[in-house]
C-alpha cells in the first residue's frame, strides 16, 4: 500500500528534489540567499543552485563545523545562508557551532537537515536523522519546520527565508504524496493546518507521518471513528491554540512522527496538552534503539510507523477517552 | 621480505574475487558504494592476505590482534568481503547487505559482525579511534599495531587534523594510516572542491612519517607496510595513489557513480571486465 493511497492522495517525487527546486526558486528571487554544502549537494539537491548560481554556492567539503561557522559569518554580514547537509552529519558534527555561532548569536541563518528520519533506509543508522528535532529543540532560538508534502516544502523554504532569525528545516529522501494543491497551501510559521475535521480524537503529525495520519483517518472512518488530522509543520513555536482546541473538542490525541519518541514533536505537544487540557494521548515514533539498514518500507513496518499503527494507537486512545468520560 | 611471484598471483586473484563480491553485494542491495570499495581493494587485500595483520578470524576479539579500522565507512562492502574471505563469517552473509534484520549494515557497526572494529560512516572519526587503541595497548602492555584506512575527501574533516596532531604528540609509532588518494570526493574532483594539496607535506609537518605508493600494486603496498613497521618514534601514513572505481572502466571514468550501485545490465559488463583482468 502506498503512502497516502487510502486517503486518495496523489504520489509525488522525493522531497529532496522538491527542496532543491524550492531553494533554486528562492535563489532566483533573492540575491542575498547563498547556499552552503557539505559535499552532499547531489544528495540534498542543493546542487540545483550550484548549476545556476555558482557564485552563490559554496561547497565547504566534509567539514560540517567549518560549514556552519562560515555560514554564520555570512549571516552576520547580511546574507541569508542556507546551510545544507544530512541532518545527522550537520547537527551531530556541528552542534556547538549551530548553538553558539547561530543560536546564541540569534543570526539569520537557515540549517537544512536533509535525509531526516529513517526513510533514507539502506545507508543505515550512522546516516539517519532520528534525533534532529530533539537536538534542535535544545537550541531555544531556532524555529523548527518539518513540511509534509511538495507544496508545503515550497512554502516552508520561503517562510524560512522570510523569517528573520535561526530556522531549522527538515528535508527527506522519501517521496511524500500531495496533501495540498500546489497553489493553495497555507503555511504560517507557528500555525498548524487542520486537514480533516473530526470529533472523536485528533491525530497530530509532521513530515511523512501526515499522509500516514490521513490514511489512518480513512481506516478509522470505516469503523465509525471520526478523526481530526493536524499537520504540525512547525515544531517550534508550537501552535498552542490549535492543539488546545483539539484536546478540548476531541478529548484524545495521537502524535505521529518519523523521529525518536524521546524529545520529538510528540513530547512537546504532550507538555502543552498536560498544561492546558490533559487528555489521553498515544505516541507513534521510534523507541530507544538504533534502526538498521534496510528498505524504507520494510523499516516502516518493522518499527511501527504505518497508517495501521496510527490507527491502532487511535483506537486505544479513543477507548481510553471513553473510559474516562463514562 | 619480498613476496614470491606465486604469492603475488594469489593476492591478485583474491583482489579479483573481492571486487566481484563487492559488485554482487551492492548490485543485489541496489545501493551502496562500489566505486569507493574498488578504490581500496588492493590496500585491504595487502593488509588481510599479505601477512601484515596478525589476527585470528576464529578468535576475532583476541586482545592482541592487530586492528583494522575502516574510517571511510562507506567502503563497508570491501571490509565485509575481506572479512568473509578471511574466514570471520560465512560468505553467504554478504548477500544480506542492507537487508532488514541483517548484521551486514550499509555502514559498519562495531561488533555486529566479527571483525568489525568500529562504527563508521560519519567521516573523520577513525583515526582518533585508532589512537585510542594504541594508547590502550600501551597501558595494558599488549603489543599490536593499528591500521586506519582514510579517504582523501575525508581529510577535509577537522577531526582528522586533530587526530594527526595528537598521534604525533603521543608518538604512536604502531599507528599506520593508509590514505586512499583517489582524487575524488562525493560531489566532484577534490582539486575543484577543496585545496588538499600539498598533502604529503601537511602530514609531514604534523609530525608523521610519510610514504607514497601506487595503491593498486599489491607487492609495493606490502613493502611499504613492512617498511613503516621499522619507524619507531612517530606515526606513519602511506599515501596510496588510487583510481576510484578501479577495475571497471566506465565507473573509473564517471565520478557520479559515487554512492551508486550498478544496474544489473551495468553489472554484467563490470563482471566481464573484472574477470578479463585475470
Ligand atoms: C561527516 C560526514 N559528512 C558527509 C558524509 C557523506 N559522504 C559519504 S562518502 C562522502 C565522500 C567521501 O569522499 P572520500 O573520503 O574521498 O572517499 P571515496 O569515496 O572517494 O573513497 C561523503 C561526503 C559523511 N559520510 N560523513
Ligand atoms: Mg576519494
Amino acid at each position: 500500500m502506498q503512502l497516502g493511497e487510502l486517503a486518495g492522495l496523489k504520489p509525488s517525487k522525493p522531497m529532496r528534489d522538491v527542496f532543491g527546486e524550492a531553494l533554486l526558486n528562492l535563489a532566483r528571487q533573492n540575491s542575498r540567499v547563498v547556499v552552503l554544502d557539505g559535499d552532499l549537494g547531489n544528495s540534498t539537491k542543493a546542487e540545483l543552485v550550484r548549476q545556476e548560481f555558482p557564485e552563490r554556492f559554496f561547497n565547504i567539503g566534509i567539514a560540517e563545523s567549518n560549514l556552519v561557522g562560515i555560514g554564520a559569518g555570512m549571516a552576520a554580514c547580511g546574507l541569508i545562508p542556507f546551510i545544507t547537509s544530512f541532518s545527522s552529519f550537520l547537527l551531530c558534527n556541528a552542534y556547538d557551532q549551530i548553538r553558539l555561532a547561530v543560536g546564541i548569536s540569534n543570526l539569520n541563518a537557515k540549517i537544512v537537515g536533509s535525509h531526516g528520519g529513517i526513510t533514507l533506509g539502506k545507508d543505515g543508522p550512522t546516516q539517519m536523522g532520528i534525533e534532529d528535532l530533539a537536538l534542535m529543540g535544545g537550541i531555544p532560538t531556532f524555529v523548527i519546520l518539518a513540511p509534509s508534502d511538495p507544496a508545503s516544502m515550497h512554502r516552508a523554504v520561503q517562510a524560512a527565508a522570510d523569517h528573520v532569525g535561526p530556522v531549522f528545516l527538515r528535508s527527506s529522501r522519501i517521496a511524500m504524496p500531495h496533501i495540498y494543491p500546489d497553489d493553495n497551501c497555507p503555511f504560517e510559521i507557528g500555525r498548524a493546518n487542520i486537514l480533516r475535521q473530526g470529533a472523536d480524537l485528533t491525530i497530530i503529525a509532521c513530515g511523512m507521518m501526515v499522509a500516514a495520519g490521513l490514511d489512518a483517518a480513512a481506516i478509522l472512518s470505516t469503523e465509525g471513528i471520526d478523526a481530526r488530522v493536524i499537520d504540525l509543520h512547525t515544531i517550534r513555536p508550537l501552535d498552542r491554540d490549535t492543539i488546545e482546541a483539539a484536546a478540548r473538542e476531541t478529548g484524545a490525541i495521537v502524535c505521529a512522527e518519523e523521529h525518536l519518541l524521546q524529545g520529538g514533536m510528540g513530547s512537546n505537544v504532550a507538555r502543552l496538552v498536560a498544561e492546558c487540557c490533559p487528555v489521553p494521548m498515544r505516541f507513534v515514533g521510534l523507541p530507544d534503539i538504533y534502526v538498521e539498514s534496510a528498505d524504507p518500507d520494510d523499516l516502516l513496518v518493522k518499527y511501527h510507523l504505518t497508517a495501521e499503527d496510527i490507527a491502532a494507537a487511535a483506537r486505544q486512545v479513543f477507548s481510553a477517552k471513553r473510559r474516562i468520560t463514562l | 621480505m619480498t613476496i614470491t611471484q606465486a604469492e603475488l598471483e594469489n593476492l591478485k586473484e583474491k583482489a579479483r574475487q573481492i571486487r566481484l563480491d563487492i559488485l554482487e553485494m551492492t548490485t543485489r542491495a541496489g545501493s551502496g558504494h562500489p566505486s569507493s570499495s574498488w578504490s581500496a581493494t588492493e590496500i585491504v587485500v595487502a593488509l588481510y592476505f599479505g601477512a601484515i595483520l596478525r589476527h585470528r578470524p576464529n578468535d576475532p576479539w583476541w586482545s592482541e590482534r592487530d586492528r583494522f579500522i575502516m574510517s571511510k565507512g562507506h567502503a563497508a562492502p570491501l571490509l565485509y568481503a575481506a572479512l568473509a574471505h578471511a574466514g570471520y563469517f560465512d560468505r553467504d552473509e554478504l548477500w544480506r547487505l542492507r537487508q532488514i534484520d541483517s548484521p551486514v549494515q550499509g555502514h559498519p557497526v562495531q561488533g555486529l559482525l566479527p571483525g568489525v572494529e568500529a562504527t563508521t560512516g560519519s567521516l573523520g572519526q577513525g583515526l582518533s579511534l585508532g589512537i585510542g587503541h594504541v594508547l590502550a595497548g600501551r597501558l595494558t602492555q599488549l603489543n599490536y599495531r593499528v591500521y586506519v584506512l582514510l579517504g582523501d575527501g575525508e581529510c577535509e574533516a577537522g577531526q582528522i587534523w586533530e587526530s594527526a596532531m595528537a598521534a604525533a604528540h603521543f608518538k604512536t609509532a604502531s599507528l599506520t594510516a593508509i590514505l586512499d588518494y583517489n582524487k575524488y570526493q562525493e560531489t566532484g574532483p577534490i582539486s575543484r572542491e577543496m585545496a588538499l594539496e600539498p598533502l604529503a607535506d601537511k602530514w609531514r609537518s604534523f609530525g608523521w612519517h610519510v610514504e607514497e605508493v601506487d595503491g593498486h600494486n599489491i607487492s609495493a603496498i606490502i613493502d611499504k607496510l613492512e617498511l613503516v613497521q621499522t619507524i619507531t618514534d612517530q606515526p606513519s601514513i602511506i599515501i596510496a595513489h588510487t583510481v576510484k572505481g578501479k577495475g571497471v572502466s566506465f565507473v573509473e571514468a564517471d565520478y557520479t557513480f559515487h554512492g551508486r550501485a550498478l544496474t544489473p545490465e551495468q553489472a554484467v559488463r563490470a563482471r566481464e571486465e573484472i574477470n578479463a583482468a585475470r
